[in-house]
């Protein structure tokens, strides 16, 4: 059995099913026949009269202010050589652009052997003449495309880049050169787009507002969820996950759930034992403000005392190697990189923990 | 002659065909005689339908009555950006149904952009006796017991069926439990590839490590973001044979043990040559894989919000990097560093990770790229996000890269014209078309006039698929396009000031392509009727969430257009919202 290829990565394999042989025949045919179905009625196009075709360019030659119009040229944008006037070349360029496109106009219905019909009014009828002429593989007739264009305005509609369509198969070596800019094209983008608005549907904003438009950035879902949960996911993470946050879980005796404190946005004892107060409201600390920002001070003796004796809380803290501390031993930073955890014990819990802590104040002492 | 072509037995010449695996090639021999077609079409083993409306599944069986492969997608590319509403088609269940009945020896189902439900996923597991791959990429429409229903099924003595490939590659899947892992029965030890990186749920972990410790040939496995770093260490020793890996979320307390015990997992993994995964990622874990960095050859870090040194640290090691898919964390410095050390990189994807702010998050320009493009000389497909860029850049981009064949660039504001010079972008994109000359695949963005489509129309002659969104003056761009591109397959546009004009001009070029899709352009339904009428053998479907067409003037534009060549006639499960018209020019609802 022939072994089956695994289908690669969506854009490697391009092939195609072919449901019956007389497609593939059509496909093959249309695949020529794309060469003359030339919208412009430009080369290519066997039925079009080779006089008519060095007419357009005879007429490129002798219309030298078009040419201007859309040559390629060093300068900045907004700056003009000085004999061209802007509105001038708009239109006459509009104007000749119609006669190389439509060189047929002068001439009449009758050269175009692949209709009978009289010329059509409207673009609709000038259109299933058109597919008339298509299922039999011919191209648009010269008649429909001035009917079909004619009802639209020129003003605007890049009718006048045709020229530029010749002027880039005469020279192409203009086209690549970075400094050189099409002057057409700047006085285009100058403008503020009307025709991008004037189209787009409803549903989508105008480039120029913030608004969120649908599907743009083009990001899959997954994606962008995932982006989403992960920025989410940041706040809540535990202290090494993300750097400047240092979360850690604060735990009360009788309290029916714990807690969570930044550390990293205190930077004294002070201030982190007058949160947690504010946080479980129901209990007092004591003062804690020996400790400054300098973190050098340790608790005296007389003060720890004092403190076991006189709340009914203690802050507690478990350090990396597992032990339960008494906060406050420690300088600030210190504390900081060994907590893990915190508990709010009951005084009577603390007991335990009091001597040792008066111990270590007496051999700093 | 006649009598020559003839003289070989159908047997050898079938022989000789089972070495022609390509579809092109397939199909030109079918052409050449009847016989050929006839042996050619007994023989071919896989199918592959680009859009599933473009032919129905009996003529498919018809032609080709043994085939053991089928490939399908259906829903156009932008519904992935959800430009396509919910319900427009792309169901499955009739092409299952069909070859249940058909092809019961079928092996391999892949399809792309469909939707699939339990139902059509169990019958599936029923009905195929040698079923062995399936894969289902950007699907949706089915749910976790939908899958228990392949894992329970996947394996039988009696109908020899041995699953070897689940691949869920971003698919939509309804999260009902994470137990469904645990009905892979436990003598089932044929699995070789398994994807469930879109699943959101825990997965059963347990299940999960018996079932990787039981399959030898295991060598893809993409697990999900719930599944914890320190439980990865365990997964890879069970299987140290492992190709591709696709990691959970990448984050741990810091701990050493744990550190030490992945470190040693991903050494013991000397066949691994793909990374992906990461979620969450602590950056004090990333050296665990240093490893295996110089035998890698893609690694995606697409999901891995970590900074820029990070990044280089772990990518500056990866010699022999063939992909990468990263965030724009990595700024210019970090490409520069892949540009320096990545010289085998043929693929980039760069991803913003900050799409919808207003300013610039990270230091990445165009630079990134015009690096990337001078030092990495293989390099063949981009995907490049981010927010500015000039047409010198671009300019030098094709000059250092003719090799180039996909060229995807998104410049996130829409419109953004040539930071230096203000003006359009159209002879940057120009220069690309112009000097890639085998260039496939194309996305523009930017500022761009009806220029850059006349630079594509005389060009880009081997293109095959472009994305335009928010380009052009006028119907000259998309005529250039449609007329001066001869390869083209795929053309999909929004937000473009195209109309009726040159679709119509160019209608018979619609049927030489696979599809086009406009959307929020400027076409109007009357322009739909005629084509729709004119052109037997293409569906045109206007897309209109705003009721029907018919109750707006026809001048006024429609939402949107899909028209894609078809021998199979109207489909007939078009929602409320899509119309198409037949040639008998009644307008024809759901």
């Amino acid at each position: 059995m022939s072994p089956l290829l695994g289908v690669g990565e969506e854009d490697q394999s391009n092939v195609t099913l072919v449901a019956s042989s007389t497609s593939i025949d059509s496909l093959c045919c249309n695949s020529s026949d794309l060469k003359e179905r030339n919208y412009m009625g430009l080369a290519d196009c066997s039925s079009v009269d080779s006089s008519v075709v060095s007419s357009v360019s005879d007429e490129a030659k002798r219309s030298s202010l078009n040419l201007k119009a859309t040559e390629l040229r060093l300068g900045l944008p907004g700056s003009q050589s000085p004999e061209r006037d802007p509105e001038l070349c708009l239109l006459s360029s509009t104007q000749l652009d119609e006669k190389q496109l439509f060189p047929l106009h002068p001439l009449n219905d009758g050269h175009c052997s692949s209709t009978q019909k009289s010329v059509p009014s409207g673009s609709k009828r000038g259109f299933s003449d058109a597919m008339d002429g298509f299922s039999e593989g011919k191209y648009l007739a010269k008649s429909e495309v001035k009917a079909m264009l004619s009802s639209r305005s020129s003003s605007n509609l890049g009718l006048k880049s045709g020229s530029v369509l010749e002027k880039l198969g005469t020279q192409p070596a203009n086209a690549k050169e970075p400094q050189k800019i099409i002057q057409e094209r700047s006085r285009a983008a100058d403008e503020p787009r009307p025709n991008n608005n004037g189209f787009a549907n409803g549903n989508s904003s105008a480039p120029a507002t913030k608004a969120q438009v649908v599907g743009w950035p083009p990001i899959r879902s997954f994606r962008k969820n995932s982006l989403a949960s992960t920025s989410k996911n940041n706040e809540e993470l535990d202290v090494k996950s993300v750097p400047g946050a240092m979360f850690i879980k604060v735990s009360m005796d009788g309290a029916p759930y714990l807690r969570k404190v930044d550390l990293k946005n205190y930077s004294a004892y002070k201030e982190l034992s007058s949160a947690l107060e504010k946080m479980f409201s129901c209990f007092t600390i004591g003062q804690y403000g020996s400790h400054g920002a300098l973190g050098r001070e340790v608790l005296s003796e007389s003060k720890l005392k004092d403190l076991l004796h006189g709340s009914e809380y203690v802050l507690t803290y478990e350090d990396k190697d597992g032990d339960w501390m008494l906060m406050g031993d420690v300088p600030w930073e210190m504390f900081i990189d060994t907590c893990k955890r915190l508990r709010i014990m009951k005084g009577s819990d603390a007991i335990g923990l009091a001597p040792r802590a008066v111990e270590k104040c007496r051999n700093r002492n | 002659m006649q009598r020559m072509a003839c003289s070989f037995p159908d047997e050898v010449l079938e022989h000789v065909f089972s070495f022609v695996q390509c579809d092109n090639d397939r199909n030109a021999i079918s052409t050449v005689c009847k016989s050929w077609y006839k042996i050619e079409r007994w023989s071919r083993r896989r199918v592959f339908v680009g859009n599933c409306y473009a032919i129905s599944p009996d003529m498919v069986i018809r032609r080709f009555p043994d085939v053991r492969s089928i490939e399908l997608k259906g829903k156009p590319h932008f519904a992935d950006f959800n430009l396509v509403p919910d319900g427009w088609g792309g169901y499955v269940a009739p092409w299952i149904s069909a070859m249940a009945a058909a092809y019961p020896w079928l092996e391999e189902i892949r399809l792309k952009r469909m939707v699939i439900t339990d139902e059509n996923l169990e019958l599936i597991s029923k009905s195929f006796k040698n079923f062995k791959v399936l894969v289902l990429s950007s699907c949706e429409g089915f749910s976790t017991d939908g899958l228990a229903a392949i894992a329970a099924n996947c394996r039988s003595y009696l109908h020899c069926r041995n699953l070897r490939e689940l691949d869920l590659r971003e698919s939509e899947v309804e999260d009902l439990s994470g137990h469904w892992l645990k009905h892979f029965p436990d003598d089932y030890t044929s699995l070789v590839s398994l994807n469930i990186a879109c699943l959101g749920c825990e997965v059963s972990f347990s299940a999960l490590e018996r079932l990787v410790g039981r399959c030898p040939n295991l060598r893809t496995l993409r697990l999900n973001r719930a599944v914890p770093l320190d439980k990865l260490a365990n997964l890879l020793r069970r299987a140290p044979q492992l190709v591709e890996l696709g990691t959970g979320a990448y984050s741990s307390e810091l701990r050493p043990d744990v550190f030490s015990n992945l470190s040693g997992a991903f050494s013991g993994c000397k066949e691994l040559k793909s990374l992906s995964g990461f979620w969450d990622v602590v950056p004090g874990y990333l050296p665990a894989v240093y490893p295996i960095c110089c035998r890698l050859t893609t690694l995606n870090l697409s999901y891995a919000t970590i900074q820029s040194p990070d990044l280089i640290k772990l990518v500056g090691q990866c010699q022999n990097l063939q992909r990468l898919w990263v965030l724009d964390y990595i700024e210019d410095a970090g490409l520069d560093a892949v540009a320096a050390s990545c010289k085998d990189l043929r693929e980039l994807r760069v991803f913003p990770s900050d799409p919808y702010g207003p300013e610039p998050n990270v230091p990445l320009t165009e630079q990134g790229l015009v690096s990337i493009s001078e030092g990495c000389s293989k390099l063949q497909s981009v995907l490049y996000f981010c927010r500015q860029m000039s047409n010198a850049a671009l300019m030098t981009i094709a000059r250092n890269r003719p090799n180039m064949t996909r060229f995807r660039l998104c410049i996130i504001e829409p419109g953004t014209p040539d930071y230096l010079t203000l003006q359009p972008l159209d002879v940057g994109f120009g220069a690309i078309v112009e000097h890639c000359k085998d260039l496939q695949r194309l996305s523009l963005s930017g500022l761009l006039t009806d220029l850059v489509f006349e630079y594509i129309g005389t060009y880009a002659k081997k293109l095959e698929m472009l994305s335009v969104a928010f380009a052009g003056e006028s119907d000259l761009g998309l005529h250039h396009v449609l007329s001066g591109c001869e390869k083209l397959r795929k053309l999909e546009i929004r937000d473009c000031p195209f109309g009726d004009k040159a679709l119509l001009a160019n209608a018979a070029k619609l049927e030489t392509m696979r599809s086009l899709w406009m959307s929020s352009c400027s076409v109007t339904f009357g322009a739909c009727k005629l084509l729709g009428q004119k052109m037997p053998r293409l569906n045109v479907e206007v897309i209109d969430e705003r009721g029907t067409p018919d109750s707006r003037p026809e001048s006024c534009p429609i939402d949107k257009l899909y028209i894609y060549r078809t021998v199979a006639g109207s489909r007939f499960d078009m929602p409320g919202f899509v119309w198409t018209i037949d040639e008998d020019s009644a307008m024809r609802l759901s």
